[in-house]
């Protein structure tokens, strides 16, 4: 079995070994299924290749992965699915990439959302982990590049940071293989329902659109009972999303449901 | 049970109220996740101010994006890594062709002999289809396994978007997409390559005009045509000191009439076929990053080289089979390949070229890697007297540029023919390969034939405007 823990916890007794099995390329059958998301040039598809061992070409500039990439790993006996999406600065846009990277997290119905984000540009970073955030309710904050942001005397308070976003946040460096086996072992975690995310929603937001929002909401709620991204669909309609009024008219939102009616409980098993 | 009218309930509020809101719902929308990400960011993060700290990633961009020095160095760059692929590539591809070439392809040919097969089928198998890979592995290889490695290596260094940066207003101008910078360049390596890499184009206009002038950037199939004819016919204008230069000028020169090229076809197609304004994009200029050296040479090496030459090898071999027949097969006296030059060579005189060129160009359309083999196999095939070479009808390559340039000049080239053949090196159609990735990336007939034809046209154009001024002069 390959081992990929190379920080200074895998000597530590408190951590438990992380069995992870690199699986390269897609298997058809898995228990849970990871979407890989993050502004462009933060060191996703690096990440991925870290966890399957697959060698996707990474290069330092923004845009570079240009198709959808998939791959797997097995982590104590629960097999993974990862994809990893086109890296985006937002998820509010008419682009293709956005569109895709919006549409797998909300209709792809992955078991976490894996947000990789630059340690040394966070605050821009973080307007799509916020969007994320309203559409989801189960994500792991990857703050790649920690040793650069260490490198230009940048500190960052983890703790205070995953308090105000209600989701793990682990520091990495994945270029270096620093932080993957922590990164693991959130996800685990909120697989496993032992870490209850309590995601960040919008604020300062207007009075009277905090209303509108509030008061559609309510209304999808109520159509809806169990719905826990009411918020960002409200949104999304009062934009004029047509995918989202489509999805409304057809049914296709009942499905969404489905998926987070489940939310706290176990991972459903042999989803391929 | 969700009732449908609960459904247009919803909708019909959603409307009203975006009405009520009016345009500006997206602005507060965003401004207020900007407001809590500042918010957010002001708990966690601690920057220690360092006053005077050297900024190492300021300095360098201020220098190769700066107005006057970003050009001329990226020209510098591009410069060296193409000087480091032909001066490196030489040794280790004369390594493999006296391996592959050399000896293996006599103990081939025995074994053939020796097993009783005719003539003919150990020709077409082993004068043809091994010789035509065993070209394309010696001469594609090295080149490829230095040029991808240096590129990424330039790349995951984080100078790429600096020359999309730097060239951005010029695509801007020509209506394409600033983004065709990168595409560009990755077409330096291989055409397929950066037609493929197309893909980061949102827009589908801009996205079909980065395809369609990809063939513009000079593949590096045809860097070793352009560098072995431009030593023998313009490197001989000059005293012998100068020769070096002025011949590696010479390529240059082509190289940015290609770049020339590309941006006069891209405006041409954004005001007439493919009619849009640029649009905008933001392109984030990434921080410098030492490249990780090891990893780089793996991916470059297995998805990048070994991909493209084993495309071009699966090409090659059917094309080896086609170059041997036709040099080898008879109709009346004449081979078939005879009989074409004999009819395409009033035609190709008019564009100063010859027939046997414009032969070479369709049966090497393959890879424009055995261009110049297949160009002096069929001359020595028209000038008989010469006996040179392991005997007509079969694709050589001579270990020296004088004994080629004898052979073409016995073949009765000139320096016009000399400069015709690197102007139609450069503009002519893609190779086989490049085709097929184009129609694969645009799924269209139509943009495959423009993107085909639309070069060779423009080729066979200013040959025949070269040639006409020539005679003139």
């Amino acid at each position: 079995m390959e081992t990929i823990d190379k920080s200074a916890c895998a000597d530590c007794p408190i951590n438990t070994p992380i069995n992870l099995k690199r699986l390269g390329s897609v298997e058809a059958k898995y228990d849970c299924l990871i979407a890989l998301a993050g502004n462009p040039n933060t060191g996703k598809s690096t990440v991925f290749n870290r966890l399957t061992g697959l060698k996707q070409h990474t290069g330092n500039w923004p845009g570079k992965t240009v198709s959808r990439a998939e791959g797997g790993f097995a982590l104590n006996d629960r097999k993974f699915r990862i994809v990893d999406l086109p890296g985006t600065y937002s998820l509010l846009s008419t682009s293709t990439d956005e569109e895709i990277a919006r549409d797998f997290i909300l209709f792809g119905q992955p078991d976490v959302t894996l947000i990789v984000v630059d340690a040394t540009r966070l605050e821009r970073n973080l307007n799509l982990v916020l969007q994320i955030l309203e559409i989801t309710d189960r994500a792991v904050l990857c703050l790649n590049l920690i040793d650069e942001a260490e490198r230009h005397g940048i500190t960052i308070d983890t703790r205070s940071l995953s308090r105000d976003l209600g989701i793990p946040v682990v520091p990495a460096a994945a270029r270096e293989g620093r932080g993957i086996s922590e990164l693991l072992k959130s996800i685990e975690e909120v697989i496993e329902g032992k870490f209850i995310c309590k995601p960040h929603r919008i604020k300062n937001l207007l009075p009277e659109i905090e209303a509108a929002i509030l008061g559609l909401s309510n209304k999808i709620e109520n159509l809806y009972p169990g719905i826990s991204n009411a918020r960002w669909i409200a949104m999304r309609l009062l934009e004029g999303d047509q995918k989202m009024i489509d999805a409304i008219k057809n049914g296709g939102i009942v499905e969404i449901i489905g998926r987070n009616m489940s939310n706290n409980g176990q991972a459903k098993i042999d989803k391929g | 049970m969700i009732k449908d009218n609960d459904k247009t309930d919803i909708l019909e509020d959603a409307n009203r109220l975006r009405y009520e809101m009016g345009p500006n719902f997206h602005e507060h929308v965003v401004e207020s996740i900007y407001a809590d990400a500042a918010e957010i960011t002001g708990r966690s993060v601690l920057q220690q101010n360092q006053p005077g700290k050297f900024n190492f990633d300021r300095v360098i961009d201020k220098i190769v994006t700066g107005k006057i020095t970003g050009i001329p160095i990226m020209f510098l760059m591009l410069a060296i890594v193409f000087w480091l692929t032909v001066a490196g590539a030489n040794v280790p591809s004369a390594m493999i062709a006296s391996v592959l070439v050399d000896t293996l392809h006599p103990v081939l040919r025995e074994f053939g002999q020796g097993v009783g097969l005719p003539w003919w089928l150990n020709g077409v198998i082993f004068d043809g289809a091994y010789l035509a890979a065993a070209w394309v592995v010696s001469v594609m290889l090295p080149p490829m396994a230095i040029f991808f490695p240096l590129f990424t290596l330039l790349e995951d260094f984080g100078y790429l978007p600096r020359v999309a940066f730097n060239l951005d207003g010029l695509f801007r101008k020509a209506g394409a997409h600033g983004k065709q910078a990168l595409t560009m360049s990755m077409g330096f390596g291989c055409n397929a390559a950066g037609i493929i890499s197309a893909r980061i184009i949102d827009s589908p206009r801009e996205r079909l005009i980065a395809i369609i002038t990809n063939n513009f950037s000079l593949c590096n199939g045809r860097w070793p045509t352009q560098i072995l004819i431009s030593t023998i016919f313009i490197g001989s204008l000059v005293p012998a000191h100068l020769a070096g230069i002025v011949s590696a000028a010479a390529v240059v020169g082509i190289t940015l009439l290609g770049i020339s090229f590309m941006f006069i076809v891209s405006f041409v197609l954004s005001k007439t076929i493919l009619k849009g304004e640029a649009s905008a994009f933001s392109l984030e200029l990434p921080p410098y990053r030492p490249p990780q050296i090891l990893q780089t040479l793996y991916t470059s090496l297995i998805d990048r080289t070994l991909f493209v030459l084993w495309r071009a090898v699966v090409f090659a071999v059917p094309a080896g089979i086609v170059i041997y027949s036709s040099a080898n097969f008879h109709i009346g006296d004449l081979s078939i390949a005879e009989h074409f030059i004999h009819w395409a060579n009033p035609f190709g005189l008019l564009l100063g070229l010859n027939g046997i060129i414009l032969l070479a160009y369709i049966i090497a359309i393959p890879a424009n890697e055995i261009v110049v083999p297949t160009i002096l196999m069929l001359t020595t095939l028209m000038v008989k007297s010469l006996g040179l070479g392991s005997g007509a009808g079969i694709m050589f390559e001579l270990d020296s540029v004088a004994d080629t340039a004898m052979i073409l000049h016995a073949g009765g080239w000139t320096t016009l023919t000399g400069i015709n053949l690197m102007l139609f090196s450069l503009l002519h159609n893609p190779c086989s390969t490049t085709i097929y990735t184009i129609y694969k990336e645009t799924g269209s007939v139509k943009w495959t034939v423009i993107a085909t034809f639309l070069p060779i046209l423009m080729g066979f154009l200013i040959c025949y405007l070269v040639a006409s001024l020539w005679g003139i002069l």
